[in-house]
């Protein structure tokens, strides 16, 4: 019920972003969601794409620092107060948010947003108790 | 003529003719080769290894011989190993700060002090301190010599001597406002802020009695004197010294600005190639080692100060005819003087060490900004301390930031970059960038 993102640091410098994303579509690799936090010296970029080790391997290659971690994709219903309701969930649970964004694709009638939390497996049985879709892997890869 | 300008404090010794200079010199070190020779094991036992006895240096030349004296020597004497008189009769102790152990610890005999008196009262006067100035001496009293050296050289002259001590700048510039101080003693970087704290409190500082600057205790560049003086209203003079060989008094300008002088009848000085230890000939850039020819509690031979430098002979206008050493250009070491604090290269990548768990790769930026020194130490990423949450790696920044503060006691900036971003020379990356002389 987990899905891979793999996250690059990137020097706060022109074309740096442009590279990633040239580096990646040369390897065939399409990049499905994708969120930038930065700072004055830095960013970092988390990805979820549909072949995660050949993108770490290629952007490792071109001397980027890669690393993958678990995130949860979950769907989300797209009407005002879905996300509202999702985080309340959460909430109450006790389970935090470390941050959040949203997938371009929608899965039928659903947003997807994906998800760090600060207890991975918590989190997705939080979520499932309460009968809200948590996406594969596979699923969300594909989209 | 400014008040003050061209007075000489000593001139039977200042202004002696080469060879009386020689001769002295000559005089001064076989007695000084004798006493450590008997006095302190340390150089009885390089100096064998080295195959002479004092006797065999027949002329100044062959000093050359006679092998270097390093930091490391005085570490390993640390803490009076290397003291050539009883304790009984050391009157002062002073320190320097260490590189990453023990610091050096330095004594004075009576005399001693008075030597290093009149040093300091001979480049005052240099600087054209008279005894109607008020001197304001704005560098830490403590085991540092620097305020030491130029309160009793101000003493000696006659002036009124304000022993303010560092920091607070608020309280320094009514000091210097209401007791009317005329000389600014202080580190050049120093001077700015109190130019800068002028300019925020609305002072003008024509409105104040500063005339001359004596300023020390790290590296400056000419363009920084001349800020200084414009901002300042004020003469601004460079003078040397360094603790393992007396402090404050080993060389100073004098109004023409032109090198220190350096007092020849009391340190013999000579320029090496860092790399070979070969003595090069007057007028090359190099190492300066400096040999004391008059101290009795801490005499050092062959001292390498790690200064680069370089000599002029060449007699000077003011009458001085002693050899002008040039304001120091870098380090034949890795040491790096920051907001007056040395650093070491080596203190920061033992943090990045302990932090980063691995060999870390890392370039470290100095730079004056405003009128302080700004330490960036850029971290080239990698696995180990990358995390896809921003919070952890600010969090990350912060722990070696507080690390190198209290290992360093001097705040440093970190600066993640991107891996393979430093360039590297034969493999080895250049790790200091120095914007600071520009």
């Amino acid at each position: 019920m987990k899905v891979e993102q793999i996250s690059i640091f990137i020097e706060n410098k022109s074309g740096r972003l442009a590279e990633v994303t040239h580096v990646l579509g040369v390897a065939g690799v399409n990049i499905r969601a994708l969120s930038l936090a930065d700072t004055s010296d830095f960013g970092i970029l988390r990805l979820i794409v549909d072949k995660t080790d050949l993108a770490k391997s290629v952007l490792k290659e071109k001397g980027f620092t890669v690393n993958k971690t678990e995130v949860v994709a979950v769907e989300v219903p797209d009407r005002p107060a879905g996300l509202s309701g999702i985080l309340h969930v959460l909430d109450k649970a006790k389970v935090n948010v470390e941050y959040m964004y949203a997938f371009v694709e929608r899965c039928g009638e659903n947003a997807v947003i994906i998800f760090r939390f600060d207890d991975t497996e918590g989190a997705i049985k939080v979520l499932t108790d309460r009968g809200i879709t948590v996406l594969s892997g596979e699923r969300v890869y594909g989209m | 003529m400014r008040l003050g300008e061209g007075r000489i404090w000593d001139p039977l010794n200042e202004c002696l003719g080469r060879e009386e200079i020689r001769m002295l010199q000559f005089a001064r070190l076989r007695d000084t080769l004798d006493r450590v020779w008997r006095s302190v094991p340390r150089y009885q036992e390089k100096f064998r290894e080295a195959g002479i006895v004092p006797r065999d240096i027949q002329t100044l030349e062959d000093l050359a011989q006679l092998p270097f004296t390093t930091k490391e020597d005085l570490r390993l004497g640390y803490p009076y190993g290397m003291f050539a008189v009883p304790m009984r009769e050391v009157v002062r102790i002073h320190s320097s700060s260490g590189t990453t152990g023990k610091p050096t610890v330095v004594g004075y005999t009576r005399q001693d002090l008075q030597t290093w008196t009149e040093l300091a009262a001979r480049f005052m006067t240099a600087a054209g301190v008279t005894e109607d100035d008020i001197v304001h001496i704005a560098f830490g009293y403590g085991l540092f010599t620097g305020a030491f050296g130029l309160h009793y050289g101000a003493e000696r002259i006659g002036a009124s001597v304000i022993p303010m001590s560092s920091g607070n700048t608020d309280k320094q510039v009514m000091i210097m406002q209401d007791y009317r101080s005329s000389v600014l003693v202080s580190t050049p970087s120093y001077a700015l802020t109190i130019a800068d704290r002028f300019e925020r409190l609305g002072i003008d500082p024509a409105s104040l009695d500063l005339r001359v600057g004596l300023f020390g205790a790290e590296p400056w560049s000419e363009e920084m004197r001349r800020e200084i003086e414009t901002r300042l209203g004020i003469i601004a003079t460079d003078n040397y010294g360094l603790s393992e060989v007396m402090g404050p008094g080993v060389a100073g300008e004098c109004t023409h600005k032109c090198g220190m002088h350096i007092f020849e009848d009391h340190f013999i000085p000579e320029i090496i190639d860092p790399d070979s230890g070969e003595v090069l000939p007057p007028g090359s850039v190099g190492e300066l080692v400096l040999t004391t020819i008059s101290k009795e509690a801490f005499p050092m031979v062959r001292y390498r100060t790690r200064d680069i430098t370089r000599l002029d002979y060449e007699p000077c206008s003011c009458g001085r005819t002693s050899v002008r050493m040039a304001k120091t250009m870098g380090r034949s070491d890795d040491m790096l003087i920051i907001k007056g604090v040395n650093v070491f290269p080596t203190q920061i990548e033992e943090v990045l060490f302990q932090v980063e768990g691995c060999e870390p790769h890392y370039q470290l930026i100095i730079d004056r900004i405003g009128s302080g020194d700004v330490l960036e130490v850029q971290v080239e990423v990698h696995e180990n301390i990358f995390f896809d949450e921003m919070k952890k790696q600010r969090e990350f920044i912060d722990q070696v930031e507080k690390k190198l503060f209290s290992t360093l006691g001097v705040g440093a900036r970190v600066k993640l970059v991107e891996p393979s971003s430093m360039p590297r020379h034969e493999g080895k990356a250049k790790r200091v960038i120095d914007r600071r002389s520009r």
